[in-house]
């Protein structure tokens, strides 16, 4: 029985331990199983709806798009989900399918932390254990995420290994789930990893897309010309692409980290820098290096801070519908501190990458047209960081 | 029968395996020569990979020390050709998918053949992911080596009736690394594997002493010891080849009897 499960293109893939096998096929059938159940989705909006506080909000960016003297800009506004990112739409959705799958324990690895405060979150909701599993180097730089999830009830590990950062905290996540897999689930982050995860959290995050839909189709009567989303793994970006990829009129826009350029080794712009290659469970895209040693990558953000991207952003990009362009750390303060003053919203450092390209392309575009810009996550988690950055030290 | 089959021809073979490049190629070649003096039936080699996830912290370490004095697969295809013009026991290369992938697979299987490799382990291809992998090595009669666990429950006839080589079959859940006892039912596992298979099977992950291996050796076919070995390594350095040498005698003597 040869099967070539979760392809998108050559992209995507199980390539996984034989340990973990028989966890990603039960895994597979249990959301097949679900993802029709009338009851398992009446279950999933109302938590959407009631606890995470969908729909959000698709607000325009009045002041911005006067200023930028372009295209019409409207904000996709996931910072105002609990919990402050887009991570808590996968999160209880994979938690609420953990639950019917009869776990009682959820592992997940973090990068900003705001993965790991959703997984916590729900975790706490549904009344399951929670481990998180994150870089040394990102408990230092999101410290305040690493207490939000202990008072959440989550046990936070910090991963001493390699880059100490979001590809080692998959690792690790990886290892503890082959060394217990009866109890647990793990809740993987974003749109990575072994097949049927890839799907999972897109599906999950597809929310984004169908809610800009209807919101860009009731103020504007029309589907916008451009929708722009950060891409670390990729998981608000193809929540916020997926319902309009058959729409070939609208622009699909993927922002990277390019760290301090894609000029440089610190940089995590997979797409402008990587080549083809497998690892973390899927092919994909890496940057790596002649003889397939992962990178160590950099990006002044935790959250994109990731050597590889998803396999269906990997098919997006080889087929032509998407556009992956790289920002760099400097662009991406520069775009968190004017939202900040322009429409006083701080944005996550992460979505701020989105914004720079906003910042850059709005003003080519005629007045009439229009961009949906995700605002993936809220920056408050950013301000001693970027404080830093701008040569300041405050203590939170 | 491919010459890993027939390694197991005469009697309990035991594998040790050892990083490339840890702490540096010469002593990995010193210390595969002792290996095969000592008793080795077959010698896996490890290629060091950056992110080597099925691997606990023992051997991960022990990556990140031979990347760290620049060994690259090239630099351990020169070791092979070298170590051939005197070691004859089969020897199978262990390393993870992009490693293979990133270099080639045509040119990485190709060269695996031109210099006398005979096998080939990727912890993270499994079945469903062989084809690429598998249909190459074919082609340069190299054993691709499958894998089965503890969890592979059903999956175990489907894996073992198109093993070849030998099948490694992990003794525990979790990553590779020494462990005090071994709680899998290995004897019921190995049962199954041979009512599908004439293929030997080989029982690693977590075996260090003389009583575990001889322990495994009663219900298969050989026995592969890894971070215990490494940790010798990691302790005498240049040092360690007389040392693993005896170790590799020691393991092997508590499993010829059988």
């Amino acid at each position: 029985m040869q099967q070539n499960n979760g392809r998108f293109g050559i992209h995507g893939g199980q390539y996984i331990p034989e340990t973990l096998m028989n966890a990603v096929i039960e895994l597979e059938e249990a959301y097949n199983k679900f993802k029709n159940d009338p009851e398992f989705k009446k279950e999933l909006e109302f938590l959407f709806n009631e606890y995470c506080n969908r729909p959000s909000r698709l607000y325009y960016a009045e002041r911005m798009t006067k200023d930028l003297g372009g295209a019409k800009i409207y904000l996709k506004r996931e910072d105002l989900n609990h919990t402050g990112a887009h991570k808590i739409n996968n999160a209880i959705g994979q938690a609420l399918l953990a639950k019917k799958m009869g776990k009682t324990r959820l592992i997940a690895e973090t990068g900003a932390g705001q993965h790991g405060v959703a997984t916590a979150t729900a975790a706490a909701l549904f009344n399951m254990e929670c481990e998180i599993f994150m870089g040394e180097e990102d408990t230092k730089r999101q410290a305040l995420n690493v207490y939000r999830m202990r008072l959440l009830g989550a046990e936070v590990h910090p991963v001493k290994t390699g880059t100490k950062t979001l590809k080692d905290a998959v690792s690790e996540c990886m290892r503890e789930w082959t060394s217990r897999i009866a109890d647990t689930h793990y809740c993987l982050g974003s749109v990575m990893g072994p097949h049927p995860f890839p799907t999972i959290v897109r599906d999950f995050q597809a929310v984004i897309s169908k809610e800009i839909k209807d919101q860009m189709l009731e103020k504007e009567g029309r589907l916008p010309d451009a929708v722009v989303a950060c891409v670390g793994g990729g998981s608000n970006a193809i929540g916020s692409f997926y319902n309009f990829i058959d729409d070939k009129q609208v622009k699909l826009i993927g922002c990277e980290a390019a760290g301090k350029g894609i000029n440089t080794f610190e940089t995590a712009a997979t797409i402008s820098t990587g080549r083809e290659g497998i690892f973390h469970g899927m092919k994909s895209y890496f940057c790596q290096d002649e003889y397939g040693q992962i990178a160590p990558v950099y990006s002044i953000s935790a959250g994109l801070d990731y050597p590889g991207v998803g396999p269906e952003h990997a098919w997006l990009y080889d087929i032509g519908r998407a556009e992956y362009v790289a920002i760099t750390d400097d662009e991406a303060v520069n775009a968190f501190e004017y939202l900040s003053r322009t429409e006083g919203i701080i944005p996550a450092i992460e979505s701020s990458h989105a914004l720079a390209q906003v910042i850059k392309i709005a003003p080519t575009m005629d007045k009439d047209r229009t961009i949906v810009v995700t605002l993936s996550g809220r920056g408050d988690k950013d301000c001693a960081q970027i404080a830093r950055y701008r040569g300041e030290d405050i203590s939170e | 029968m491919s010459r890993l089959s027939d390694a197991f021809n005469n009697g309990k073979v035991f594998i040790p395996f050892v990083t490339c490049g840890d702490p540096n190629l010469e002593t990995t070649a010193k210390i595969v020569r002792e290996m095969a003096k000592n008793g080795a039936g077959i010698i896996e080699l490890g290629i060091p990979f950056s992110d080597p996830t099925a691997e606990g912290p023992t051997i991960q370490e022990a990556n990140i020390r031979a990347l760290s004095s620049g060994t690259t697969t090239d630099k351990i295809f020169d070791m092979v050709i070298n170590l051939r013009k005197d070691v004859t026991i089969p020897l199978v290369f262990m390393t993870y998918a992009n490693v293979v992938f990133s270099y080639g697979c045509e040119k990485f299987i190709s060269s695996c053949k031109e210099i006398g490799i005979d096998g080939l382990i990727l912890p993270d291809i499994p079945f469903e992911e062989k084809e690429e992998f598998l249909s190459v090595c074919k082609k340069y009669d190299i054993d691709f080596i499958s894998l089965i666990a503890p969890t592979s429950e059903q999956r175990i006839g489907m894996i073992a009736s198109e093993a070849n080589g030998f099948i490694y079959v992990v003794s525990s859940l979790g990553v590779t690394g020494v462990r005090s006892s071994i709680t899998t039912d290995i004897e019921a596992i190995v049962k199954k594997i041979k009512q599908n298979t004439p293929t030997p099977c080989a029982i690693g992950f977590g075996i260090s002493t003389p009583e575990q291996a001889r322990k495994m050796a009663m219900v298969a076919d050989g026995v592969i010891v890894g971070s215990a070995i490494v940790k010798i390594i990691a302790e005498h350095k240049q040092n360690s080849p007389e040392i693993v040498g005896e170790y590799v005698k020691q393991m092997k003597n508590a499993i010829s009897d059988l």
